[in-house]
């Protein structure tokens, strides 16, 4: 086993921390965060409250807790919308590289590219009224090009080699050997992409949730308790810092864990090793 | 050169069409009487039914495409709801905001990335390169909505050097930049990381080429060969990126007014959702669009200017 | 002028050169031979000054008596293309897309002082006329020019200080024979004109042996023998000359079966492509194969030559019902495969490509690999099975059955075209399409190859269409040849009656064209 870069144990430790902190409050979290009570809001950090608590009287963790559930699931859901669609069509333009289909599925890409993707996002949610699973829906829908345009440009220069002739001559068809071989080998860059997209869900979750149009109360979310935060930026600045910090470091981790993926998967790097 | 930007233009007004369907097709068409989404439960039929004439909610779907694109390229984008006045002339007003807080943004990115990513990728591997990519790492990690509040508790909570927010008009030039400086850096500082990680990886790709060796065996020096040869090459994927940025800005945009209570189209366009004022929501959401749409159409054009190989036939 | 002593390199603790010395005095010609990995490129580029990074490197190299090994960085730029210059082996990615070829051979003045851009410009129009092409504008761009001219845009830029010392690495070998001979020829003119001595690094014997007035051979990092070229051709006193010389001309035995059975029969082939795309209309169609007819009988070895671009891949494509055809007929055991192949034909005829680095799945094993065309048949093997016929197709050619369960990265080269010819025999076909099969390879291994596929035939008596622009592989292989030129095949006969008595003008000139190294026996005796 080779050494595993740095990068990418330190990314998997920062995400996995948050990870399990979202497993965690789906069964316990310190207190509940439904509940208000005026008479503990805004409190320090203390041995009852951990990071003390916000202007409702919730415990700052609880929700921290909550929120990453939150963000993380609207991000995974839409990386998976953007996948399971993506892939299949990215495959298919490559497999019929230069004909309608391909002409078709790229020039749609495009048009997905120029809309200002969150804009989009913020319409959408808008005018089928905000919920998390509007928001997941927003997002991932801009997930599908860009895992159509991943899956496609990697697995272009794959059909030129002679082992996918080879393959065509042992009388496969394009799907088949879509299957069978190119999928396999362009499996690496799309967990990378895959990592880069789930950061990109969760920044997009948070700014969602900002501005009112992501997860709705009283579910708590990262981007909403800054937005609540905000008038109070004044007077309890940590209401403001903390669900940033959150956001922060899940997003560096997993940017962090998909550069270091890279670096494991990059087939160049390996047949060096070999 | 000319057949390439046929082709370009030709696509833009494709993209603006279909664009532009879309848009309808999701406010307008799609099931949900828009009339009585705006006036919320309470409405009375005779005030839905009287909302729907104004809208011009009363012919076929085809007829109100056609009727709203036509208003669109005469100047006419339908009358505000809420505010009972044009939308083009909410949308004049808000331009002036906007549109320099783009500006600002992209310079402000590009000026940042390109240096930092010109020297990660010429001394590729040293403690510059490893402190520039960490520091990109961290930069596009942060919300910039985030990075804004944090902007505003140091710099207009802590230090008081600017206001936390709103927009004293262009009479006062000075004042007016200086009002949009902290919304442009909490917009830049994502941006300029991505970008200059993208100019880093382009120009190590491009270093790696055959024709730097030549130039190399002609004489050059490693930083002559990045000058004179891999820069301009790096320049066609940063290109792309720029122009993707472009489509981040504007969204971007929407949220940091917000924050710093700037009268943008981006608190234009989110006063119309909260209002649901779906006329606003509707023609401000277009005319974004084809300000992204256009500046793909630039891009296009810079390539032509960059690549020889475009401008043939 | 150019005397290099003791020159070694290690790349961190490895080390590549060990003790490489040689000199080259004005106006001469002096060619360094070995196979890949011979570390014959690595010499060149540490004259340069442009060894990679964490190379160590220890000995001299004395250009008129200074230590290009002892000079600084910047010392080095001032002396890179002013006294030595130097061209590569892929024009097609050595000059800059983005800038004229004009600006690009000016450069080189301009780089160093020696002239304003406007005279630099001037210069730059007397070299380019000088290698060749005074037809080209300065204002032309790398990509609307071809391989050959292209390598001569590189030679201008290299030769425009009139440099003392102009190395050219492997400065042929991605360029068809005709183009090959063209820039050989420059290359000769410049040196016995100008008077620059000429490094000239090459894996093909033929090339220096027409061209150098002294070589050298390297062999992992040591060059094993050394002197003028007729007399280290003709006395091969160290062992891997002898064995390099004889796999470059080697010649499989062979005893060609002649059963008048036609068993691949191309009637009146037409393929044209649509042109490329300008804005929303195509370009003129391109038509890469026109009207091409022939026949492959059983137990016959058939030739198809051509230089890049001539149609062969296409016809080849279309042979194994990858392409369709636009007319024509193309019959295999005499049932048509247009429009489409009969899945039943397709394990009669099975192919080997030129890469063996892209010929296989990096993610499967050795076993799945050449099990994969079963995928033909009916009923394929299973099981224990399967892996019995496996194991008989590696053993045929010559690996063992334990290989199956490797993956291909554990392989060399060579072992790997072997593998390619074990799934080609793996469905027991009658024809094997061979797509430049050992154009890849060190001459050593090549030859081995050849001994193998000639064994093969014999064997199976196998029919062989072997297509490849090398004409002494098709010579030593091959029982009768077609040489195609533009779409068209322009000559037919027995390989032999071909070589020695061309009748078609380009055939003429493609034998005129090609490297030839004299006869042993004759240089011997």
């Amino acid at each position: 086993m080779t050494r595993l870069p740095p990068a990418l144990v330190l990314g998997a430790a920062l995400s996995g921390v948050f990870l399990i902190a979202a497993l965690v409050s789906l069964v316990w979290v310190p207190h509940g965060v439904t509940g208000v009570s005026i008479a503990t809001r805004l409190q320090p950090p203390s041995a009852t409250h951990w990071l003390g608590t916000d202007q409702l009287g919730r415990d700052l963790l609880s929700m921290l807790m909550v929120g990453a559930q939150t963000s993380i699931a609207v991000a995974l859901l839409a990386v998976g919308i953007g996948i399971s669609l993506g892939v299949p069509l990215g495959l298919a333009a490559a497999a019929n590289r230069g004909g309608w289909l391909d002409e078709i599925i790229m020039r749609g890409n495009d048009l997905i590219f120029a809309f200002p993707s969150l804009v989009i996002a913020i319409l959408i949610t808008a005018r089928y009224g905000p919920s998390a699973s509007n928001a997941i829906l927003a997002i991932g829908i801009f997930n599908i090009p860009v895992f159509a345009r991943v899956a496609r440009g990697a697995a272009l220069p794959l059909w030129t080699l002679d082992y996918i002739l080879a393959a065509r001559t042992a009388g496969k068809g394009r799907f088949r050997i879509s299957a069978e071989h190119i999928l396999p080998n362009i499996a690496n860059l799309l967990i990378v992409q895959a990592t880069i997209q789930f950061s990109l869900g969760i920044l997009a979750e948070a700014a969602l949730s900002y501005v009112g149009l992501g997860a709705q109360p009283p579910v708590p979310s990262w981007g909403r308790m800054l937005a609540e935060a905000q008038t109070m930026i004044y007077t309890h600045p940590m209401l403001a810092v903390l669900p940033g910090f959150a956001i922060v470091l899940t997003v560096l981790g997993l940017n962090l864990m998909g550069d270091g993926l890279r670096d494991v998967l990059d087939p160049r790097l390996r047949r060096g090793r070999a | 050169m000319a057949r390439y930007l046929l082709t370009r233009a030709l696509s833009l007004g494709l993209s603006l069409i279909v664009a532009s369907v879309v848009i309808f097709a999701l406010i307008e068409v799609i099931p949900g009487d828009p009339a009585s989404y705006m006036m919320g439960l309470n409405a009375t039929e005779e005030n839905l039914a009287a909302l729907r004439t104004e809208l011009g909610l009363t012919g076929s779907a085809v007829e109100r495409y056609l009727g709203w694109i036509g208003g669109m390229l005469t100047g006419d984008f339908g009358t505000s709801y809420t505010y009972r006045v044009p939308v083009a002339d909410l949308v004049v007003d808000r331009i002036g905001v906007s549109l320099p807080l783009a500006i600002y943004a992209l310079t402000l990115s590009t000026l940042i990335a390109f240096p930092i990513g010109i020297i990660a990728a010429s001394r590729r591997g040293t403690w510059a390169d490893h402190g520039i990519m960490g520091a990109t790492q961290l930069g596009i990690a942060i919300p910039n909505f985030w990075f804004a509040m944090l902007l505003v508790l140091l710099f207009a909570v802590t230090l008081r050097w600017f206001s936390a927010g709103g927009f004293p008009g262009w009479s006062d030039p000075l004042a007016a930049l200086k009002a949009l400086t902290l919304p442009a850096v909490a917009l830049a500082l994502p941006q300029a990381s991505i970008l200059a990680r993208v100019m880093r990886s382009a120009l190590i790709d491009t270093l790696e080429q055959d024709y730097i060796r030549t130039a190399r065996a002609k004489g050059l020096s490693r930083g002559q060969a990045i000058r004179r040869h891999a820069l301009r090459n790096a320049l066609i994927p940063v290109l792309t990126i720029i122009g993707l940025q472009f489509s981040f800005l504007i969204a971007g945009a929407i949220i940091i007014e917000n924050v710093f209570f700037l009268p943008g189209l981006g608190r234009l366009i989110f006063q119309g959702i909260t209002q649901r004022d779906l006329i606003v929501v509707e023609s401000v959401t277009m005319l974004l669009v084809f300000a992204v749409i256009l500046v793909t159409f630039l891009v296009d054009l810079a390539y032509a200017l960059v690549d020889p190989r475009l401008r043939r036939g | 002028m150019i005397a290099v002593e003791e020159l070694s390199l290690a790349i961190h603790t490895t080390p590549i050169l060990r003790g490489v010395g040689f000199d080259i005095g004005p106006g001469e010609i002096f060619g360094l031979v070995g196979e890949s990995g011979s570390g014959k490129s690595l010499t060149a580029l540490t004259l340069m000054g442009l060894a990679p990074r964490g190379t160590r490197v220890t000995g001299t190299a004395r250009l008129d008596g200074t230590d290009l090994l002892g000079l600084s960085e910047a010392q080095m730029c001032r002396l890179r293309g002013n006294e030595i210059g130097m061209i590569f082996q892929e024009p097609m990615t050595a000059l800059n897309p983005l800038q004229t070829i004009g600006a690009q051979v000016a450069e080189t003045l301009t780089i160093h002082g020696k002239a304003t851009r406007a005279e630099a410009l001037t210069i730059a129009r007397d070299r380019l006329d000088r290698v060749g092409l005074s037809h080209l504008p300065l204002d032309r761009y790398p990509h609307e020019l071809s391989g050959g001219q292209r390598q001569r845009v590189c030679i201008a830029a290299a030769i425009a200080l009139n440099p003392r010392l102009l190395i050219a690495d492997e400065p042929t070998t991605a360029l068809d024979v005709t183009t090959q001979a063209q820039i050989l020829a420059l290359l000769r003119s410049l040196v016995r004109d100008d008077g620059l001595a000429l490094l000239l690094i090459t894996h093909d014997l033929a090339v220096v042996a027409g061209m150098a007035d002294r070589i050298a051979v390297m062999q992992a990092g040591k060059i094993v023998e050394t002197g003028p070229t007729a007399q280290v051709l003709a006395r091969q006193s160290h062992p891997y000359t002898r064995a390099l010389f004889a796999a470059s001309a080697h010649v499989p035995a062979r005893s060609p079966l002649h059963v008048p059975e036609p068993l691949l029969e191309v009637e009146r082939v037409h393929r044209h492509y649509p042109g490329p795309r300008q804005g929303l209309r195509r370009g003129p169609q391109i038509e890469a194969v026109r009207g091409v007819s022939f026949t492959l009988h059983r137990g016959e070895s058939l030739g198809l030559v051509g230089e890049s671009g001539c149609g062969k891949s296409t016809l080849t494509r279309a042979i194994l019902g990858l392409d369709p055809v636009q007319s024509g007929d193309i019959r295999i055991f005499g049932r048509s495969i247009v429009p489409h192949m009969p899945a039943g034909l397709r394990a009669g005829i099975q192919v080997v490509f030129q890469d063996p680095y892209g010929s296989f799945d990096p993610r499967w094993r050795v076993d799945r690999i050449i099990s994969e065309p079963f995928h033909l048949l009916s009923d394929p093997p299973r099981g224990e099975n399967r892996r019995a016929r496996v194991a008989d197709a590696l053993t045929a050619v010559h690996l063992s059955p334990d290989d199956m369960d490797k993956y291909p990265h554990e392989f060399s080269g060579g072992q790997r075209q072997r593998i390619a010819i074990a799934r080609a025999l793996i469905t027991r076909p009658k024809i094997i399409v061979l797509d430049e099969a050992v154009s890849a390879l060190d001459v050593s291994v090549r030859a081995r190859i050849l001994d193998l596929l000639a064994e093969l035939q014999a064997e199976l008596g196998l029919s062989y269409l072997f297509i490849s622009h090398d004409l002494t592989v098709v010579r030593a292989i091959t029982d009768r040849v077609l040489v195609m030129q533009a779409g068209q095949i322009v000559e037919e006969g027995p390989t032999a009656t071909v070589f020695d008595a061309p009748e078609h003008p380009y055939t003429r000139q493609l034998l005129a064209a090609a490297p030839r190294l004299p006869m042993v026996s004759e240089a011997i005796t």
